[in-house]
């Protein structure tokens, strides 16, 4: 079990295990004036931060904020949304993702991500792993074995399914199935992992498994996690970003290191929120 | 007591239709199967029916339905996928495609017949043939098909259209590999539902197809279905009865066995692509 799991459960604060910032902070990242509109409806606007490769980077603020929203314009998921409008720059690896010269397909193979309700395929274990690989090009047999034992490994599922990869998926319970979500975006080999409260569809105890694998991957992947759950937010982030709707628009208030936001917020909104009394 | 009064009507309601049905079933069992033999599945009719077998308009039955499908399946399955997958469901264009293929299901089968007759027949010159048969009821049978397909891909989660394209799959895949699959059950079912309503169409066939009891030589002679036939011999040929309910009970062997070649191959398909629950 994670030491976060055992000073304090889903809702209390702990305290806390990480935070620092991890090691020299090298932009992956860049948002810049970000705006994310349905049907000429803003809900997002003016949102500019730094994500930090090999940082985990957790967004809060309350439901409806447009956290959802502005994880899905990183993927350039909100493509596939009718009437959602994205504008402003999201620099990734040195290129501007809405650059017309950018192959979406190619992106999100570099951009896993995660939803909150676990969505495997109604497949077996073994062939929503190989459906991601074989779409990009990996044919070889002996190469697919070892990538979904890789991938399984890294999520802690190798043991528990090992016998029976050719079973649904749909078998596996919350967590595992949320696990083998995320093998199966682990196995694209991606550099960055978004997540879209990953674990509030699930009980405590998968939810602490989720959530220490999560902190494992830190460092060899850049990690954006929506969370509710403040205690793990500070238990493994080493960025958070806050955000607060103000007439119905969301807005990023408040960025920076995880301790200082939480222990010394710079904005009244941050202070009261983070100590439980907004929101 | 309301509780045990309806329980009642809900046993007699469901006991009327099962008498019903047990009743036209066993009748035409019972009225035919002195008819069923195999000659009369190999033999030509002889004396307008009333003798022989009905072989030439058994091959009929299936060339028109053959064409049919040949048609349908490729247009209805493309255009299912096109108005559930590619278009906005709120479009007006789509919403009033959705309207006129509900107007075209519910239309009656002489309408089509009529259709068949002036566009196939006449204005593309294909006379009195299989084809013109097969055409007319490809037109009845794809609204049946493209809902009851768009209505099966429209109830699969969208949870993994966003999983797929997060991944960078691409929508062809995951309509092959995943939506099709699992909402192949629903395809079959309206697949099933259209046959259904094909094979026992006599009025578009009578305007289309003819209704010349002879071996067909190719899909541009007339051929006879086995409803024309059982209509003609149950109207217009005194002393064809026997042959009419044999002819009958054949068309229902021949519904059964499609229906669960169809359901036995979508089965199949169900099993080798996806993973339910075990
Ligand atoms: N597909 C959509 N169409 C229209 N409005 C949407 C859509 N998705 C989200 N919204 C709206 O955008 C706002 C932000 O939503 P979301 O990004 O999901 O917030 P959060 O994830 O912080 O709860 C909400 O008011 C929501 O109603
Ligand atoms: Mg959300």
């Amino acid at each position: 079990m994670s030491k976060g799991l055992v000073t304090g459960n889903a809702y209390t604060l702990g305290s806390i295990e990480q935070g620092e910032p991890c090691c020299e902070a090298v932009s992956h990242f860049s948002i810049r004036d970000l705006a994310v509109s349905y049907q000429q409806e803003t809900v997002l606007s003016n949102v500019s931060l730094e994500v930090y490769k090999g940082c985990i980077t957790a967004l809060i603020g309350p439901s409806g904020c447009g956290k959802s929203s502005f994880l899905s314009a990183l993927n350039r998921l909100s493509d596939m949304v009718p009437g959602a409008k994205v504008s402003g720059d999201i620099i990734f690896e040195g290129e501007n993702i809405f650059d017309t010269s950018v192959d979406v397909r190619t992106l999100r193979t570099k951009i896993g991500m995660i939803f909150q309700k676990p969505n495997p395929f109604p497949l077996s274990i073994r062939k929503n792993l190989e459906l991601p690989l074989k779409e990009h090009g990996v044919r070889n047999k002996s190469e697919i074995e070892s990538k979904i034992f890789d991938v399984l490994h890294s999520v802690g599922l190798w043991n528990e399914v090992k016998d029976r990869l050719h079973c649904s998926a749909l078998s596996l319970s919350g967590g595992q199935q949320q696990r083998l979500c995320i093998a199966r975006a682990l196995i694209l080999e991606p550099s960055v992992l978004l997540m879209d409260e990953p674990c509030s569809a699930l009980d405590p105890i998968s939810s602490g498994i989720v959530e220490e694998m999560i902190q494992r991957l830190a460092g060899r992947y850049t990690i954006i996690i929506v969370t509710h759950n403040l205690a793990q937010a500070r238990r493994i982030a080493n960025y958070a970003a806050f955000f607060w709707m103000t007439e119905r628009v969301g807005k990023l208030i408040e960025f920076g290191q995880c301790r200082p936001l939480f222990e010394s917020p710079q904005h009244s909104l941050t202070a009261a929120y983070v100590s439980g009394e907004k929101g | 007591m309301i509780d045990r009064c309806f329980t009642f009507i809900i046993w007699l309601t469901a006991g009327i239709v099962f008498l019903a049905f047990g009743w036209l079933i066993s009748e035409v069992v019972v009225q035919g199967v002195g008819k069923l033999s195999w000659s009369f599945l190999t033999d030509e009719p002889a004396r307008s029916g009333r003798e022989g077998g009905i072989y030439p308009i058994i091959v009929s039955t299936l060339l028109i339905l053959g064409t049919a499908l040949v048609i349908v399946i490729p247009l209805g399955l493309g255009s299912a996928i096109w108005l559930a997958e590619f278009t906005k469901k709120s479009s007006k264009r789509v919403q009033s495609t959705r309207l006129i293929l509900d107007v075209l299901a519910g239309v009656p089968s002489i309408v089509f017949g009529l259709f068949g007759y002036a566009f196939f027949c006449g204005f593309l010159d294909l006379g009195f043939s299989i084809l013109s048969g097969g055409l007319t009821l490809a037109c009845m049978m794809l609204p049946i098909l493209i809902r009851t397909t768009e209505a099966g891909l429209t109830a699969v989660p969208n949870d993994w259209r966003r999983a797929g394209a997060a991944l960078g799959v691409s929508r062809t895949t995951l309509l092959w590999q995943v939506l099709l699959p699992y909402a192949s059950p629903a395809i079959t079912a309206g697949l099933l539902l259209s046959i259904g309503r094909a094979t026992a169409e006599t009025a578009a066939l009578i305007f289309t197809s003819g209704y010349v009891d002879r071996m067909p030589e190719s899909l541009n002679d007339s051929g006879r279905a086995l409803a024309v036939h059982i209509y003609d011999l149950s109207m217009n040929v005194v002393g064809g009865d026997k042959a009419a309910y044999g002819s009958a009970l054949v068309l229902i062997i021949m519904v059964v066995i499609i229906n669960l070649s169809a359901n036995a191959l979508s089965e199949f398909w169900l099993e080798k692509k996806i993973n339910r629950l075990q």
